[in-house]
């Protein structure tokens, strides 16, 4: 009873990275709180998926196994964990803001009249003082997260309901194996008693899932262009930067938008957030919602026309001067350097 | 085969173009002192209603909007562009509402409102970025959802197929109806405001924003009711007040931070050959890259 829970997505028959993450998170919180961490699993063909979570510290693993639960849809999903929390009563859920989290979470929240606190980019515990009420709160979940188009940060609390529910993007938090030989115990759910046939009224009737080809998340070198590269063309000499220097191409938001790189490579609070050994930013401005997701890099070099673009106030080194004519003489020197 | 369509609208605060006081000091939004915009995705949403206003004849789109009195702004933009009429809930019994006292809110207005099949609304709003009212609104009316919708691929009295933008791939679903959708950016643009309904419906106003008009006004609107801007108080729509505003809200505003660039100095360098040189082997030196 009050543990923390992770309502985990599956991808490809495997817990997804996001959810992975967030058990990371979870661990720690439930370590803070002094209480459990506590997975969730719905899918069909899961056997064995608990191996997946024992490792990054599940208590329990709760298995919901049914054909009817494969594709994902909104409704048999909410029934379930609807079902669930009242029982188990969580203090604090955590799902990914993907499209599968944002879709299902609301969706809950509204169910439980719990709140949800979207997108968060940190986590933590602390007390609250109302001093309206005169009523004092310890170990509630900080919800933080930008607001506003990325010109504030909010803390949000939820003092009163249970669970305290958020949402986080992928690759905001960092994953790591708690313990390898950690063990903790299954539950498995009762779906057949849970589903009603009002449940099941949307349903799937095509799907086309692309497998997810470039992993920039992990990369521990990114040369990121932004509309400042001007073309499809002058991105493919970041491309050969990235594949001399063994990293990845990201793209700011605007160059995404321009055609200039795919959706999947997006760096930002509307895209993955990244934090690599290197970013080399190539005519990316800098505008707040692109630094967010890159902000944590250990070194940054920025290649900007404007000495003034904001991006230099975060970068360790600022060239001035054309991505066209920086770029190649970065792949030049650093051929000549590693000969 | 006319559909009734309820299109969940919502007036923003030009998000790119934020100033000092746009925070009050209880940590809410100062709306007052920001530009307002149509919520672009709420467009997008809109769009999709009035192509199947175009396909099925005899369909009625309504505005939905919840917010102050110049939230009628966004109704009468509705209007220019092919919505038939619009409704302004507005009461200060709702300032201070999170996600769930606003979906809340909504589905109260949406139940005194005649029969429905659909609701559409934008994916998110860029003000809060949460995706949050459209599942929300549907949870509450006990309806079926399909969020991210970029298409309506058809629809009839009873069942609606749409086609799903997700991060990594495309679904086709089918919904019964009535059900709630969600609209992606990434869904056709608006059409833009037509001539001829903006003559028509330059003049639409809620009943308080006839107060301050003239008699000649009044006049005009007399045999005009479609310039009648529904405006509903809590008062006019059935709620329990314990589930509105700040005390319906469970989500709570601790802090606001505004977002400042670190200061830190960058080393600043020319595009000139041996500062790029001296770059890379330092890099390679302390091993960021090699």
């Amino acid at each position: 009873m009050n543990n923390v829970f992770v309502i985990c997505e599956i991808e490809e028959g495997k817990v997804a990275d996001v959810s992975l993450e967030l058990m990371t998170k979870g661990r720690s919180l439930a370590n803070q709180l002094n209480c459990k961490l506590e997975a969730l699993v719905l899918g069909h063909n899961l056997k064995g998926i608990e191996k997946e979570l024992y490792p990054y510290g599940a208590d329990v693993v709760h298995i919901g196994d049914d054909e009817r639960l494969e594709p994902y849809t909104t409704l048999p999903f909410t029934s379930i964990i609807v079902n669930l929390f009242e029982k188990e009563k969580p203090q604090v859920a955590l799902l990914g803001a993907s499209t599968f989290g944002r879709d299902l979470g609301p969706r809950v929240s509204s169910a439980l009249v719990s709140g949800l606190t979207a997108d968060c980019t940190s986590l933590e515990i602390g007390p609250h003082e109302d001093k309206k009420a005169g009523k004092t709160y310890e170990n509630l979940l900080y919800q933080i997260r930008p607001a506003f188009g990325g010109n504030i940060v909010a803390t949000i609390i939820n003092p009163d309901c249970r669970p305290q529910m958020a949402t986080v993007r992928e690759g905001v938090m960092k994953k790591e194996i708690y313990d390898a030989t950690y063990k903790g115990k299954v539950n498995n759910l009762e779906v057949d008693k849970i589903l009603k046939p009002e449940d099941l009224v949307v349903k799937v009737i095509e799907r086309h899932m692309e497998k997810s080809k470039v992993n920039i998340k992990n990369s521990s070198i990114i040369v990121a262009g932004g509309y400042g590269v001007g073309s499809k063309e002058n991105f493919a000499q970041l491309e050969e930067l990235a594949e001399v220097l063994g990293g990845e191409v990201g793209a700011s938001r605007a160059a995404v938008d321009a055609g200039y790189a795919s959706h999947e490579r997006q760096i930002g609070q509307t895209g993955v957030t990244v934090r690599p050994k290197l970013y080399i930013a190539c005519g990316i401005s800098g505008q707040i919602q692109h630094t967010a997701g890159m902000e944590e890099s250990s070194m940054i070099i920025a290649i900007n026309n404007d000495p003034n673009a904001p991006i230099n106030k975060l970068a360790d080194y600022a060239i001035t001067g054309d991505v066209g004519e920086v770029v190649p003489k970065l792949i030049k020197f650093y051929k000549q350097n590693t000969k | 085969m006319g559909l009734k369509i309820v299109v969940l609208a919502k007036q923003v605060p030009d998000t790119r173009n934020v100033g000092k006081d746009a925070m009050k000091a209880d940590g809410t939004v100062n709306r007052a002192a920001l530009p307002a915009i149509f919520n672009p995705e709420d467009l997008n949403a809109l769009e999709q209603a009035l192509r199947l206003k175009d396909t099925y004849p005899g369909t009625e789109v309504s505005i939905l909007t919840m917010g102050p009195g110049r939230a009628a702004d966004v109704i009468r933009e509705g209007l220019y562009r092919g919505a038939d009429n619009g409704f302004l809930l507005t009461d200060r019994a709702f300032a201070g509402s999170d996600t769930l006292a606003t979906s809340y809110a909504l589905s109260c207005a949406i139940r005194k409102m005649d029969k429905y099949d659909l609701i559409i609304a934008g994916r998110q709003a860029i003000d809060g970025d949460t995706a949050q009212v459209g599942p929300q609104v549907a949870e509450k009316l006990g309806l079926p959802q399909v969020t991210y919708a970029e298409e309506v691929l058809s629809a009839d009295k009873k069942k609606i197929v749409i086609k799903r933008r997700l991060e990594r791939g495309v679904e086709t679903v089918e919904m019964p109806l009535p059900g709630v959708i969600t609209v992606n950016a990434s869904a056709p643009d608006c059409r833009p405001r037509n001539a001829k309904l903006l003559m028509k419906f330059k003049h639409a106003k809620t009943i308080t924003e006839r107060q301050s008009e003239s008699e000649d006004y009044i006049d005009l609107t007399a045999d005009r009711p479609y310039l009648n801007i529904e405006e509903w108080s809590v008062n006019d729509i059935e709620t329990d007040v314990n589930w509105l505003g700040l005390s319906g809200s469970p989500t709570k505003v601790k802090k606001i931070e505004n977002v400042v660039f670190q200061a830190k100095e960058a080393k600043r360098l020319t595009p000139a050959d041996e500062e790029i040189d001296e770059l890379m082997k330092e890099l390679i030196a302390n091993h960021t890259i090699g």
